[in-house]
């Protein structure tokens, strides 16, 4: 499942862009992998990210992961339902399970993300 | 990498295998929490089969035994199993133990995978002067767990005797399925259930019938995840994480299975310990702040860096963060706080007494 309206990194982040503002997740891929997922460790927001920084952490019964910010930016708004219900991640890694909206500070970055079908050939190899 | 018979079976569930002890096993089929819960609410199937199966044999088996192990054998009758360990002459853990008494000159040990040669060697060198013989089978006998609240409705159907007569902590060599295994009501989750050990060419017989049967009740395969979630929850010791050679008995909380009336290899260190008191002890504890305590983790006391978790991680059916750790025995007491460092930062924890969770009996 990998929708091609939005965009993608090789660590297995989505992201939605809308205007200047940016909604970023984990793909259904990377929440397959973790499974399970009981903790998600959301960042402040007003915190200031580069592309490539730790986002957010997130753990499952069996492992931990970081979520990087697939570009640089703002964190506008986190996903506070994750954190009464961090299972959404795997319900619904592209919809309910959001974790972050971050205002974008170099819209140029966009260019340096993976598109649906390149992910598809990632995770498919 | 060794594999347990059963392999096959669990590639086609589609199982996830890691490597553990050496043998790959599967870790889960479809999500810990769900096979977790349904060992709680239902029934759960493990393919345990890496465990250990070490046999004593001889006319000093029991005096052996006696010797070797911290708990008291002498009293054990045939067709009953004990929690047990193996201590150094430190009254530090070799290993911890099931032993099975099948005869007045037979037993059968059940230890940790990751300890099999180790021990086989441990009994060997210390056997020297008792008439006994060692056998390790561990490669020809297949174990299946079936645990859980419905266990025993769900293995009844493939028994032909009643198999509420085996009581906890008992067991019985019967025919199943056309081939003799040992029915024993034991396990590690904390639940009631079953577990069956028989020749490993003949595992898949009985994993496909109890699969079969399990599968109208709800019944899920479950996988190593959820075995140690299922223990940690129900408050009992993982060798290797919560106790080993530099820990003693006494600290890891197992002086319920040292009997200080027997002699025994390690009783005069254990003595000596409980004489002068404990410096630490392996507690249970809560998370007060937000985040998940994992195995290794840093832990600070008074602001001091302290050691690090024993064992830690989600509790699916409490819903809690929780985990055992060695702590000064000053602090080893139910309300007391110490900190649990995860990612970076100091997490509040808080003591609080074992197991976790018990079901009502």
């Amino acid at each position: 499942m990998i929708p091609d309206e939005l965009y993608y990194t090789e660590s297995h982040e989505w992201i939605r862009v809308e205007g200047d503002k940016a909604t970023v997740g984990i793909t259904d891929f990377a929440q397959r992998e973790l499974q399970d997922i009981v903790y998600v460790e959301l960042p402040e927001v007003g915190k200031k990210v580069k592309k490539g920084d730790v986002l957010c952490s997130i753990d499952s019964v069996k492992s931990s992961a970081e979520v990087y910010a697939p570009i640089s930016g703002k964190v506008l708004q986190v996903n506070e339902a994750l954190n009464e219900q961090p299972e959404l991640v795997n319900k619904d890694s592209y919809g309910e399970g959001w974790l972050v909206v971050l205002k974008l500070e170099d819209p140029g970055e966009i260019s340096s993300l993976l598109s649906a079908s390149k992910y598809r050939e990632l995770v498919e190899e | 990498m060794k594999k347990t018979p059963l392999y096959e079976v669990h590639r086609a569930l589609g199982a996830r295998m890691i490597t553990f002890a050496g043998f790959e096993m599967p870790v889960m089929y479809s999500s810990i929490i769900e096979e977790h819960m349904a060992v709680r609410e239902r029934a759960g199937l493990f393919d345990v089969s890496h465990m250990g199966e070490i046999f004593v044999s001889g006319s000093d088996a029991l005096e052996f035994l006696q010797w070797i192990t911290s708990n008291d054998v002498g009293k054990m009758k045939v067709g009953r199993a004990k929690y047990n360990a193996l201590p150094t002459e430190r009254g530090t853990v070799v290993d911890d133990l099931l032993v099975y008494k099948m005869d007045d000159e037979l037993y059968m040990l059940v230890v940790n995978a990751a300890n099999i040669d180790k021990d086989f060697q441990w009994l060997m060198e210390h056997s020297n002067d008792f008439d006994v013989k060692l056998e390790n089978l561990s490669a020809e006998y297949f174990q299946l767990a079936l645990q859980g609240p419905l266990a025993q409705q769900i293995l009844q159907p493939l028994a032909d005797f009643e198999l509420s007569t085996i009581k906890y902590y008992r067991f019985k060599v019967a025919e199943v399925l056309g081939t003799e295994v040992i029915l024993s009501r034991t396990g590690y989750t904390g639940e009631d259930g079953f577990e069956i050990y028989g020749p490993a060419e003949e595992a898949k017989k009985f994993w496909d019938a109890i699969m079969e049967v399990g599968r109208d009740h709800g019944m899920l395969p479950a996988g190593l995840g959820a075995r140690d979630s299922l223990r940690l929850e129900a408050g009992m010791n993982l060798y290797g994480n919560d106790m080993d050679e530099t820990t003693t008995l006494l600290e890891a909380d197992l002086e319920w299975i040292v009997k200080w009336e027997k002699d025994f290899l390690g009783k005069e260190a254990l003595l000596k310990q409980k004489k002068e008191g404990l410096r630490r002890k392996l507690v249970g504890f809560e998370m007060v702040d937000r985040g998940l305590p994992r195995h290794g983790y840093k832990v600070y006391v008074d602001g001091k860096e302290y050691g690090v978790v024993a064992s830690g991680g989600y509790a699916p059916y409490i819903k809690k963060n929780i985990g055992n750790v060695y702590l000064p025995i000053e602090k080893a007491r139910e309300g007391e706080e110490f900190e649990i460092e995860i990612r970076g930062k100091l997490h509040r924890a808080r003591v609080v007494s074992r197991p976790f969770y018990s079901r009502i009996k």
